[in-house]
């Protein structure tokens, strides 16, 4: 049995060692908010936090994980979709299909917590996350949004909610 | 996910359990004995639930892949409603229930950007019959006449006696009523909700990882497969030696599938795809195994001089004029095989009995869908079902059923259980449904004084109608290949006058199958189009905007979106230094679309895209915030395409096999995009692909005004930019 601490609980499944710790998040443990897009760390769409270091989970085989080494997923990230990223995707409407979305939210989450206030050259580095539809500058904007604050309107999308706000 | 094999409980609590009833309008298509079968409410209605708690329930027959016409199409319904936007929510019809209801929602086809253009009027209609139905009813319950009654925000009142209700409330009235025939639909003018910059429906989700993906389905006894399909398209698998993998732990079956493809069924897909990475498998390569890129590109050469074509547009005699001209100016494009490398790959989840078959997957074609179930599963459409999950990117890949008559047949191999089939990435790279290959020799006829006289675009190269429905191709035409090229019409027409034109075709068909690519033929044409317009500017000492002016007047809508954009960007004033400027317009997919591209090239040959400015007439524009997002997603998946995109093909199969070897634009190469959405009214065109096709040629125009280097086939990563 490997065990794991997955969203600050602690999990022992029954797996191989060379399991890549997608396959486990997904099949094992049953949180599929984490991607499989490539399975050779290109696309970024398994990418969840370990310790706080942004990991592409599909190279990584679960036997390297330590047992006290924190795992954070899309779905642990925060209670309800609460994250200031979570919230600055969902004023500025970023994810179109949506698949690369969970893996471009954790890559940008160890971002701002390493750089609180990214410059465009830091967010280049960081979000090396393949997204096909293309929502590249609402991610940015969105980044840009949660570093300085929440204010969505100086994102200067006008996007109007159904609560009635203009963001 | 429900457990139960059914999204019955869906559509259950949504309106039925709930008590709520179905108010709606007969199509010319709708039979009413077969629209109330199978359906668990009094249902009149195909596109309006209204719940007692006034929450409404738009169908929406279209698929949702990224593109935003799930919301679009919701606003067009909900307009015409005038209900509460707050209270709208949405839901798939199935296939199978468009089959037993005489196909009431009309087409579930999504691809071509017609969901919104080819829908808006049925759906509008039923918003708006749907609300007569309900003052109607509350008219009644007022003994009062229908006309001096209003309906706002899901509220009706009556004025003179200062009564109201809500749409919840008389709802079930409602549904009894007889639809009515005449359905007037509101001026443009008088839009509250159609044109409004407003969050799409399905964004939530999709922050927090709860969105379900065809991907993430889970069933009790669900098993999962992987499968790998002979690597050289129209080859068979000789023999199998399945020894190793069903030693392997989790491993139920191996399963030949077709005669081309083995597949591993395993409890996870994990223990799946490595038993199928240890079988040995010896493929029979068939008559393709040398083929390659290389002999693809002779047998289209051949076709660019070729006795034998196939006219598109003609005007006056554009050999004759060639042929006597003082001055000509030729070129020879090309453009290369590419993936649609949807985020998501291709997968589908099957459950077969011998009595019924259901297939749950992200489709953009429903109905085709169900049609390869029943095929595949050799059981009538009736006893078969499709439920389309959301898909994680489309593109014109999931419009195809290849992966669903895989699933069928493996899920046949195991009555009973559902079993969840995933391509790996591989898979997906290797066995797509592939950008078409074409060459384009241009010859432009010019008289002294340096006008045109003539064009001849002679495109030699792949038809996807060909291959994929070989019966619409007449007297050897396939139509679509003459995107963006085609005679003054509502359709991909030209946006150029030309005293004389000729564009044909001379059909040459390698063996790797073409399929519908976003922007599709129009990608290719426009760049050839458009760089050779550029070509004849420069070598006629011309401005290009002044050129294509020239051209253009009796195409006033195509001029319009190409002045917004150069007045925008300042085309008459110097761009920034080092900056250099190109543009490109085409019209296809019902829209006109411009753009301008900012480039630099730096000595050692590195390309930046600062800035594209764009601009569409789309005629209206539904929800402009999301047109924006798809012309910014259009520069992303046309720069891709133009940057790295090319499949080569080497002993017959696919080389590049992940995104390590087909690379795509990532964020530090996205260009700031500007997008003019200017709806001039009068017609419905698509937003999800025109503005894929000015992409290429507006920075390889651009690239041309930095380096003096003409590109003339794609990916740019086999040119160096460098200073000669």
């Amino acid at each position: 049995m490997t065990t794991l601490n997955v969203n600050g609980k602690v999990l022992s499944v029954d797996v191989e060692p060379e399991t890549p710790l997608l396959w486990v998040l997904r099949e094992q443990i049953g949180l599929t908010g984490t991607k499989y897009g490539c399975g050779v760390a290109q696309c970024g769409a398994c990418t969840v936090l370990i310790d706080g270091v942004p990991t592409r989970t599909c190279l990584r085989p679960v036997s390297t994980v330590k047992a006290d080494e924190k795992i954070v997923t899309i779905e642990g990230l925060s209670p309800q979709g609460s994250h200031p990223l979570q919230k600055a995707w969902i004023a500025l409407d970023v994810p179109q299909c949506g698949f690369c979305q969970s893996g471009m939210i954790m890559a940008a989450a160890a971002l701002l917590a390493s750089k609180p206030n990214p410059t465009d050259a830091e967010i280049d580095a960081a979000m090396t996350n393949i997204c096909r539809c293309g929502t590249y500058n609402r991610v940015r904007a969105a980044i840009k949004v949660a570093a300085q604050g929440g204010d969505a309107k100086r994102a200067g999308l006008s996007i109007q909610h159904t609560d009635g706000s203009t963001t | 996910m429900s457990a139960k094999f059914s999204r019955r409980r869906f559509l259950g609590t949504s309106a039925a359990a709930a008590g709520g009833l179905v108010v709606g309008f007969h199509v010319p298509f709708a039979s009413t004995a077969a629209a109330q079968q199978g359906v668990a409410t009094p249902e009149i209605n195909a596109w309006v639930v209204v719940k007692p708690d006034d929450t409404v329930v738009i169908r929406i027959a279209r698929s949702e892949m990224g593109q935003g016409s799930l919301t679009g199409l919701a606003q067009l319904v909900a307009e015409e409603l005038d209900c509460s936007w707050a209270k709208v929510t949405t839901e798939y019809p199935t296939p199978g229930e468009n089959f037993a209801r005489n196909r009431v929602w009309g087409n579930f086809s999504t691809g071509g950007s017609r969901g919104i253009r080819d829908s808006q009027a049925y759906v509008r209609k039923g918003g708006a019959a749907a609300r007569m139905m309900l003052v109607q009813a509350a008219a009644d319950g007022w003994k009062v006449p229908p006309s001096d009654c209003t309906a706002s925000e899901s509220v009706i009142s009556h004025k003179s006696s200062g009564r109201s209700t809500s749409y919840g409330k008389v709802a079930a009235k409602a549904a009894k009523l007889t639809p009515p025939t005449d359905v007037p639909l509101k001026d443009p003018k008088d839009w509250k909700i159609v044109g409004k910059r407003l969050a799409r429906l399905d964004t939530v989700d999709k922050v927090t990882g709860v969105q379900v993906y065809g991907m993430d389905l889970k069933f009790p006894g669900m098993l999962n497969a992987a499968i790998k399909d002979c690597p050289v398209f129209g080859g068979t698998v000789k023999s199998v030696d399945a020894a190793t993998a069903l030693k392997r732990k989790g491993v139920k079956k191996v399963v030949r599938v077709g005669d081309s493809a083995v597949a591993v069924v395993a409890d996870t897909w994990w223990h799946a795809k490595t038993a199928l990475d240890a079988l040995t498998i010896e493929w029979d390569e068939g008559p393709n195994a040398k083929a390659s890129s290389e002999s693809f590109a002779q047998a289209l050469k051949t076709g660019l001089d070729a006795k034998n074509a196939v006219v598109g547009n003609s005007v006056g005699d554009a050999l004759a004029t060639i042929a006597a001209a003082p001055r000509k100016i030729e070129a020879v494009y090309s453009y290369p095989h590419q993936n649609h490398a949807t985020m998501e790959v291709m997968n589908a989840t099957a459950r077969w009995t011998p009595s019924r078959c259901e297939v749950w997957t992200p489709t953009q074609n429903g109905e085709a869908a169900l049609a390869a179930t029943s095929e595949a599963a050799e059981l009538p459409l009736a006893k078969c079902e499709v439920y389309k999950q959301l898909l994680g990117g489309g593109f014109g890949r999931r419009g195809a059923t290849d992966w669903i008559r895989q699933a069928v047949a493996i899920a046949k191999e195991m009555p009973g259980t559902p079993v969840k089939l995933i391509w790996s990435r591989e898979e997906d790279m290797t066995h797509g449904r592939y950008h078409p290959v074409t060459q384009c020799k241009l010859t432009a006829a010019l008289d002294e004084q340096n006008n045109v006289t003539a064009l001849h675009m002679r495109i030699s190269g792949q038809s996807i109608l060909a291959s994929v429905a070989p019966d619409s191709i007449k007297e050897g035409k396939d139509p679509v290949v003459f995107q963006g090229l085609n005679p003054p019409g509502p359709e991909a027409s030209i946006g150029y006058l030309f005293p004389n034109l000729l564009i044909d075709h001379a059909m040459r068909n390698p063996h790797v199958p073409p399929g519908f690519w976003r922007g599709v033929n129009l990608n290719q044409n426009t760049i050839y189009l458009e760089c050779f317009i550029d070509e004849v500017a420069n070598a006629t000492g011309q401005d290009p905007l002044a050129l294509r002016r020239k051209l253009m007047t009796s195409n006033p809508k195509n001029l319009a979106v190409l002045n917004a954009v150069t007045e925008r960007v300042g085309w008459d004033k110097p761009a920034p230094r080092g900056v250099y400027r190109g543009l490109a317009q085409t019209m296809g997919f019902g829209s006109y679309v411009a753009a301008c591209a900012e480039v630099s090239v730096s000595d050692s040959g590195e390309l930046k895209v600062h800035r594209i400015v764009a601009a569409t007439d789309s005629g209206y524009a539904v929800n402009p915030q999301q047109i924006e997002a798809q012309v910014e997603g259009s520069f992303a998946y046309g720069l891709s395409a133009a940057l790295y995109g090319e499949c080569t093909v080497k002993d017959g199969r696919i080389e590049q096999q992940n995104f390590n070897t087909y690379q795509v634009l990532r964020m530090n190469e996205m260009p700031a995009v500007e997008t003019i959405v200017m709806p001039s009214g009068g017609f419905w065109g698509g937003v999800g692909e025109p503005t894929i096709a000015v992409a290429a040629p507006a920075v390889l125009n651009a690239i041309f005004a930095a380096t003096g280097k003409r590109i003339r086939d794609l990916p740019l990563k086999n040119h160096s930019l460098k200073k000669a």
